[in-house]
């Protein structure tokens, strides 16, 4: 409709942003200097330009003062570019003869002196100023959303989102790497502060997960392959060999007691190494699915060929076991996907000074939340790995967490877990409790009552930060203790506690492989290695990729509460775009300018999406809009200048370079 | 220019990593050098060696490009593109006199708002320290060069063949010392 002869007429405004940019730049000489730049037919500083007030301004220019195109200078394009195309559109343009300068995070944000903040903002305004004169008019172009949804992780995450979604009526694939859902909070005994059972509170969700006619539970899967974009994404999933057919299998367990080994005899990952188990088992009762799995690892039947295979007998004509089995593909079509891959505790080894790998009584405090559990490998009794019931205990918290040798992040979660098993094991014991803390931190509801139901029930609180546990005594009552050294800073002096046993309250890390799941999935990760959200505040379970959102501690230590809530609005943000059937692509895509195009192919090995052909009949490049993501590799590589990128044209990113030169 | 000095940085940052990471850096409040002016591209692979050649013509003092990490391109492999393009340019710039420190590719990631800073602090001291370009002057004689070879070149052809050639040989030293 609007063509480059019309007579131009910019509208330029400038955003105070409150004090965030006005507090840095000169809003007042940006918008006088912009004013006397060709072709601004209006130029207006303004407080707030994405409020109501401000967009409604906007719209208003474009209809009395005939403005065809707009340019904003506030705050990042990533954050509000879609609003004020929105009140571009609202005004009666195309929402593409808009443009907005950053000069916020990259500019009053990070620049102190206001001269020289001001005359940058100056010349990122008339580079844009310049940019929008070759804008185009452009449309956004449609695309249809598929209706089934992959939820990667089972853990409470990852189930509870694909229950929501499931009852929703959506059709949910969730895959899981472990034989069994569940993650951390099935190996958790109780949940803070309200002492809930966590597997009573978690296994009807895993076995309505495992019935669930709208979910497609796999287990011992992984996503190896993805592919494609928002909507329409192409997913490869493998699923490892368990040497059991799941159909056939009924989770009667007699395989395993038929096994040759007739007592258990390997480490039970599920219990942390402090139970055993055969090599054909269930990783705990209430696993989902109720499937068996061998281990190939551990099986003498897989390992040497040579085995009587009194499993086989036993399962008989069911027919379960399978020793042939291989690995096997699926290959799935959804439309979105939540990652919600869970983290891992921190490696206590890596603090030696504590003692874990060293001393026997030693404990993470993961190992005794299977150590109080009735469903774990003492059945619940607190004894110790040298066979004595401990009548004290000492809890050092944050290991691994604030601190500039490990982590510098506060995992969140420990202060109110490490104190939940103080009062377990408490109640377990009897025994004197001491809590060794740097600071006690409890956000959350009814979390400083637990805290100080705990104080008034004589669980001693000691602060400072714990220097060794040693079983060196130093006197008799040290003799055949650890003796946890640490100043009490409340105290101010250096005290020696002798207990029987040492719980180390071990922080959240990112997944071991967090790197490569984000790249699988092209997600970005924090310093850290926690996955990205889009928005700290305002899109905290979406990514930089479209269609695909994070949710639980995948993103970052959060407690169960906050990661169930995390796992609905991830897939309320899926049941958006599903429900509404389509996403808008931004046009950015480029196309070859047949007439121009000299038929070199040089671009056609350039694209990673091999979108680009070659027609034969005519001999130029020809580029498959739907398959273009717009990058502009090939526009960058064209000999012949004749492929055109939209809304990057060659024209316009010139112009900007002109534009942020031309200011001196 | 009277005005006292100061460099002028112009930045090819990617959307997706670099782009967000001066947007972090911003968000975190650091603090850098105000001479880098961002422009905002998809993807490190839509730099066309064009672009920096431009904004150097232009009166830029330097010029640096921010993309994904290597494996971390958005656009699965946009990154190394650039690079190829890059490896080559630097030796083009090379050849036309112009310091390696002025021009610059570094890998940035998302989350890396710190490295933005230290990135443009360190480049603004090295350019600061290297002085003006000062390369649209260059430019503008080689421009008039040109236009002088064009002219023998047009006369040479004009008066005759034979002598054409020597006209030729004698404009080449000329266009050589300057």
């Amino acid at each position: 409709m609007n063509s480059n002869r019309e007579e131009l007429r910019i509208g330029f405004y400038v955003c105070h942003c409150g004090h965030n940019i006005a507090a840095t730049v000169d809003c007042a000489e940006v918008a006088r200097y912009v004013g006397t730049l060709p072709h601004v037919a209006l130029s207006r500083e303004y407080k707030y330009m994405c409020s109501d007030p401000g967009q409604e301004l906007i719209q208003q220019d474009i209809r009395e003062h005939k403005l065809n195109r707009v340019v904003v200078a506030s705050c990042s394009p990533l954050l509000h570019e879609h609003t004020f195309r929105g009140a571009t559109e609202a005004g009666g343009l195309n929402p593409f003869y808009f443009h907005m300068v950053n000069i916020r995070e990259h500019n009053s944000w990070v620049h102190t002196d206001r001269k020289e903040a001001t005359e940058k903002a100056k010349a990122l305004a008339q580079a844009a100023i310049e940019r929008v004169a070759h804008h185009k008019a452009l449309e956004v172009k449609r695309v249809k959303i598929h209706a089934d949804v992959l939820v990667v992780g089972g853990g409470i995450a990852g189930i509870h989102a694909a229950m929501t979604m499931a009852n929703a009526g959506k059709k949910v694939y969730l895959v899981e790497r472990e034989p069994t859902i569940g993650g951390h909070m099935a190996k958790f005994d109780k949940t803070f502060p309200t002492l809930d059972c966590a597997a009573c509170i978690l296994t009807p969700k895993m076995s309505e997960v495992g019935n669930h006619p709208n979910i497609t539970l796999w287990t011992y899967s992984e996503v190896t392959k993805v592919d494609g974009y928002v909507g329409n994404y192409k997913v490869t999933v493998k699923h490892k060999p368990r040497y059991i057919v799941e159909d056939a299998c009924v989770g009667c367990m007699e395989c395993i007691d038929a096994c040759v080994y007739k007592t258990p005899k390997f480490e039970d990952e599920f219990n942390e190494g402090l139970g055993k188990r055969k090599p054909v088992f269930i990783p705990f009762p209430q696993a989902t699915p109720q499937v068996v799995i061998i281990d190939p690892e551990t099986c003498l039947n897989l390992k040497t060929g040579k085995c009587k295979k009194t499993c086989v007998e036993a399962c008989a004509d069911r027919m379960a076991i399978d020793f042939t089995q291989k690995e096997t593909f699926d290959e799935i079509e959804v439309g979105t996907m939540i990652v919600a891959t869970g983290f891992k505790t921190f490696d206590a080894k890596r603090v030696p000074a504590y003692g874990y790998g060293i001393y026997p009584n030693v404990y993470t405090a993961l190992e005794v939340e299977r150590l109080v559990n009735a469903s774990g490998p003492t059945g619940g009794e607190v004894i110790t790995r040298d066979g004595r019931h401990p009548k004290s205990i000492g809890i050092i918290h944050c290991v691994g967490s604030r601190d500039k040798k490990t982590n510098v992040w506060c995992s969140r979660v420990c202060c109110m877990y490490s104190m939940k098993l103080a009062l377990l094991l408490k109640e377990h014991t009897g025994a004197e409790i001491y809590n060794f803390y740097i600071d006690i931190r409890t956000p959350g509801k009814g979390y400083e009552e637990f805290y100080n139901k705990l104080l008034d029930e004589g669980v001693h609180f000691i602060r400072g930060r714990v220097g060794e546990v040693t079983d060196w005594a130093m006197t008799p009552e040290e003799e055949g203790k650890l003796t946890i050294r640490v100043e009490d800073t409340l105290a101010g002096y250096v005290r020696r506690i002798p207990v029987d046993m040492v719980v180390l309250a071990t922080g959240l890390e990112p997944q071991q492989d967090a790197q490569d799941v984000r790249r699988l999935f092209n997600l970005s990760c924090g310093g850290e290695g926690w996955f990205l959200e889009r928005h700290p505040k305002l899109a905290p379970v979406s990514t930089f990729t479209d269609g695909i959102f994070i949710a639980g501690g995948c993103q970052g230590p959060r407690d169960i509460p906050d990661t169930v809530a995390q796992a609905g609005a991830a897939a309320a943000e899926c049941l958006a775009l599903i429900d509404k059937g389509y996403v808008e692509q931004e046009p950015n895509t480029a196309f070859v300018l047949a007439e121009e195009c000299s038929g070199c192919k040089s671009c056609i090995p350039l694209c990673p999406y091999t979108a680009i052909t070659f027609d034969e009949s005519s001999k130029v490049a020809v580029i498959n809009e739907a398959l273009c993501k717009g990058c502009g590799t090939c526009v960058a590589s064209c000999p012949s200048g004749s492929i055109v990128q939209n809304l990057f044209e060659d024209d316009e990113v010139f112009s900007e370079i002109k534009g942020v030169l031309a200011y001196d | 220019m009277t005005k006292e000095w100061k460099p002028r940085i112009v930045a090819f940052f990617c959307n997706w990593c670099t782009y967000t990471a001066a947007d972090l850096a911003g968000v975190s409040r650091l603090k850098y050098a105000s001479n880098v002016r961002v422009i905002r591209l998809m993807c490190s692979g839509r730099v066309d060696p064009q672009f920096i050649l431009e904004a150097l013509t232009r009166g830029a003092d330097g010029v640096l490009i921010g993309g994904c990490h290597p494996f971390d391109c958005h656009y699965v492999e946009g990154n190394y593109k650039m690079l190829r393009r890059y490896q080559l340019l630097k030796r083009l710039l090379a050849d036309m006199g112009i310091e390696d420190q002025r021009v610059r590719l570094e890998w940035i990631s998302a989350a890396e708002g710190e490295k933005v800073k230290r990135v443009i602090n360190e480049m603004t001291q090295q350019i600061q320290a290297l002085g003006p370009l000062g390369f649209p002057s260059k430019v503008a004689d080689w421009d008039r060069e040109m236009t002088e070879l064009e002219h023998h070149v047009t006369a040479a052809a004009a008066g005759g063949c034979a002598c054409g050639e020597s006209e030729m040989a004698a404009a080449k030293p000329e266009v050589a010392h300057v």
